[in-house]
């Protein structure tokens, strides 16, 4: 080993806690300006992926202790085999879906609804709208997606189920307080009277490179901020993605060439070099990807210096 | 042998005192704490004399980390401003009202304990074996992530707390889909390498707490009666072992009384009076938080 490959900041697969599932690939009926792998109606980067494939991956999991299954896209209820692989996946465990809440149908919802009350686990649905207001969304995730995804939550909150209002901070991070307490008072007035939120730090990749800026040379991750550094904080130490053209190390970094691993879980379990941008955004905030119930940010996450 | 297994306490020596009652006059062999003696309610050093003029053992909860050395917050894992906000509130009385004594005596607590008993090997800790403010809920912990644990950690039954809410899952009970072989990524720990075709049993107990209700509507808490070898009383279990969650009536009108003249939150004692949670919800799984009011 050179000194160079020494002093990678290389993450090794601790603990394969979540599997997360690339089961809309790219393609998305919106075109957010933000997205960090520019899901559109015509990105088809990656494809969808089978009810078949999924089962087989699984099972496969099962032998590995997986603990919880996430479901991410492009848009997943796309795939029209969406709502099946949901229902097969409580039967191994608990499942998360991420989802702009703009196509969701009635029968679909009432068929997940008794997949969950039949199950051990929880299916949690994680819904993005980028703000309180359609002047905040809209702008970034398309004209009347902010009225759209809200009918989309009043379905969810009809059937019995409680969504965790994603949004990305695209505002300055001072007015989280303010931006939340009046997404709070939004949700109550459309029947949601329990409101669940999740802020998620904008990542500059993708099509959000272009509408601000992408990562600078300095935003990286080294091997000595490593040291003393709780790697559980890093996604990659404790998930995988399955994706059509392979596992990838995390949902973040699908279209980077070097975050396809192989194709079998044993071959995606080698370790991997966080020197990517978007690291550096995991690394300062911790615990992006997972639910609040599942992984909590460190109480002591560390700051990039950005001198 | 009977053993009894508290959750954490959050101070609430009145449920503490009746459950140490209760649980001799169940006959238990021994008594034992999962941590978490400190929060939510008044008169922290109550909690802590009980405790050890019972010789009851405790293992190390995050709390008890946190007041042990003084930290400035409970480390209990929340994610919500409001959450954290309340959390402190409790965090900084608790610390304020524990004595040296106790906080030195928290200090050396030791953050697992393993029992051999009747053949079976226990592992007690706080969250999980691996991470003591780690939220091992019912609904996001699969049975195959329990048997990894076991496996990994070398245990039959693991005992934690640290939710407040008590379950159980065993190899008898789990999801349709199970089998327990060691996990590829651990494969190289054991010896024998290949599948088990006739996994050995195990299980997960959250032994529930003492320290606030569960929750549900009721003001009552709970704590966890394990039986082993001749104890086991029989019936449909073919396990080694018994499970039963005990339901703990205590007084809790005085305890909210004191938790008044401490000039606690009034949110904290409207758990205590109405059995829902008010605080600290962020952190539910979907199925948990549909189950409570709020």
């Amino acid at each position: 080993m050179n000194v160079t490959e020494q002093r990678l900041p290389i993450i090794e697969l601790g603990s394969l806690d979540e599997l997360w599932f690339q089961v809309a690939g790219t393609r998305c009926n919106l075109t957010c300006s933000h997205c960090f792998i520019s899901c559109s109606p015509h990105n088809d980067s990656f494809g969808f992926l089978s009810f078949a494939e999924v089962e087989r991956r699984l099972l496969e999991a099962v032998e590995w202790g997986v603990k919880e299954f996430y479901f991410t896209g492009g848009e997943p209820f796309l795939n029209p085999e969406l709502v099946a692989i949901l229902e097969r996946t409580l039967d191994f465990g608990p499942a998360t879906v991420l989802t702009n809440g703009t196509v969701l149908k009635p029968e679909w919802l009432d068929r997940l609804r008794a997949a969950e009350q039949g199950s051990l686990y929880s299916l949690e649905f994680r819904v993005s709208i980028d703000g309180p207001t359609p002047e905040l969304n809209d702008p970034i995730r398309g004209p009347r997606t902010f009225e759209r995804a809200l009918h989309g939550v009043e379905l969810l909150v009809q059937f019995g189920f409680l969504p965790i209002i994603t949004m990305a901070r695209v505002w300055d991070e001072s007015q989280d307080a303010e931006i939340l307490g009046r997404f709070r008072a939004v949700l109550h007035l459309h029947g949601y009277d329990r409101p669940r939120l999740k802020v998620l730090p904008r990542l500059l990749l993708g099509a959000e490179a272009k509408r601000t800026c992408g990562y600078s040379a300095s935003d990286r991750v080294t091997a000595e901020m490593l040291v003393g550094y709780d790697t559980t904080q890093l996604v990659c130490q404790h998930s995988r993605v399955i994706t059509d053209r392979g596992i990838a190390v995390c949902p973040i970094l699908i279209d980077s060439p070097d975050a396809i691993l192989g194709h079998t879980l044993h071959d995606a379990t080698r370790g991997f070099a966080v020197t990517h941008g978007a690291c550096a955004t995991c690394y300062q905030y911790g615990a992006i990807c997972t639910n609040p119930s599942s992984r909590s940010p460190d109480a002591h996450v560390r700051t990039i210096d950005r001198t | 042998m009977r053993l009894a297994f508290f959750g954490g306490i959050y101070n609430n020596h009145l449920a503490l005192a009746t459950a140490i009652a209760d649980a001799r006059s169940r006959g238990v062999d021994a008594m034992w704490c999962l941590g978490d003696l400190g929060a939510f309610g008044p008169h922290p050093d109550r909690t802590c004399e009980l405790i050890r003029e019972n010789n009851i053992s405790v293992v190390q909860g995050n709390y008890d980390h946190s007041i042990g050395h003084g930290l400035n917050d409970c480390h209990c894992g929340y994610t919500d401003p409001r959450d954290n906000h309340f959390a402190q509130l409790s965090y900084d009385y608790t610390l304020a009202h524990t004595s040296d004594d106790h906080r030195a005596w928290m200090r050396s607590l030791p953050a697992q304990q393993r029992l051999e008993i009747n053949g079976l090997r226990l592992l007690l800790c706080h969250g999980s074996p691996r991470r003591t403010n780690e939220f091992l809920w019912e609904s996001t912990t699969n049975t195959q992530f329990l048997a990894r644990l076991c496996d990994d950690f070398e245990c039959d039954v693991i005992l934690g707390t640290h939710t407040g809410l008590h379950w159980t899952r065993s190899s008898d009970t789990g999801s349709g889909v199970f089998f327990r072989p060691p996990s590829p990524i651990h494969q190289v720990k054991l010896n024998d390498g290949g599948l088990k075709k006739t996994p050995d049993p195990f299980a997960f107990i959250n032994v529930g707490v003492l320290g606030r209700p569960e929750n549900d509507g009721t003001t009552n808490v709970w704590y966890t009666l394990l039986r082993t070898g001749n104890d086991v009383r029989g019936g449909r279990s073919p396990l080694p072992w018994e499970v039963e969650f005990v339901p703990l009536a205590y007084d809790h009108e005085q305890l909210a009384r004191e938790m008044q003249d401490e000039r606690l939150p009034d949110e904290f004692i409207e758990t205590i009076l109405t059995g829902w949670w008010t605080t600290c919800l962020e952190v539910l799984p979907s199925k948990e938080r549909t189950r409570g009011r709020w």
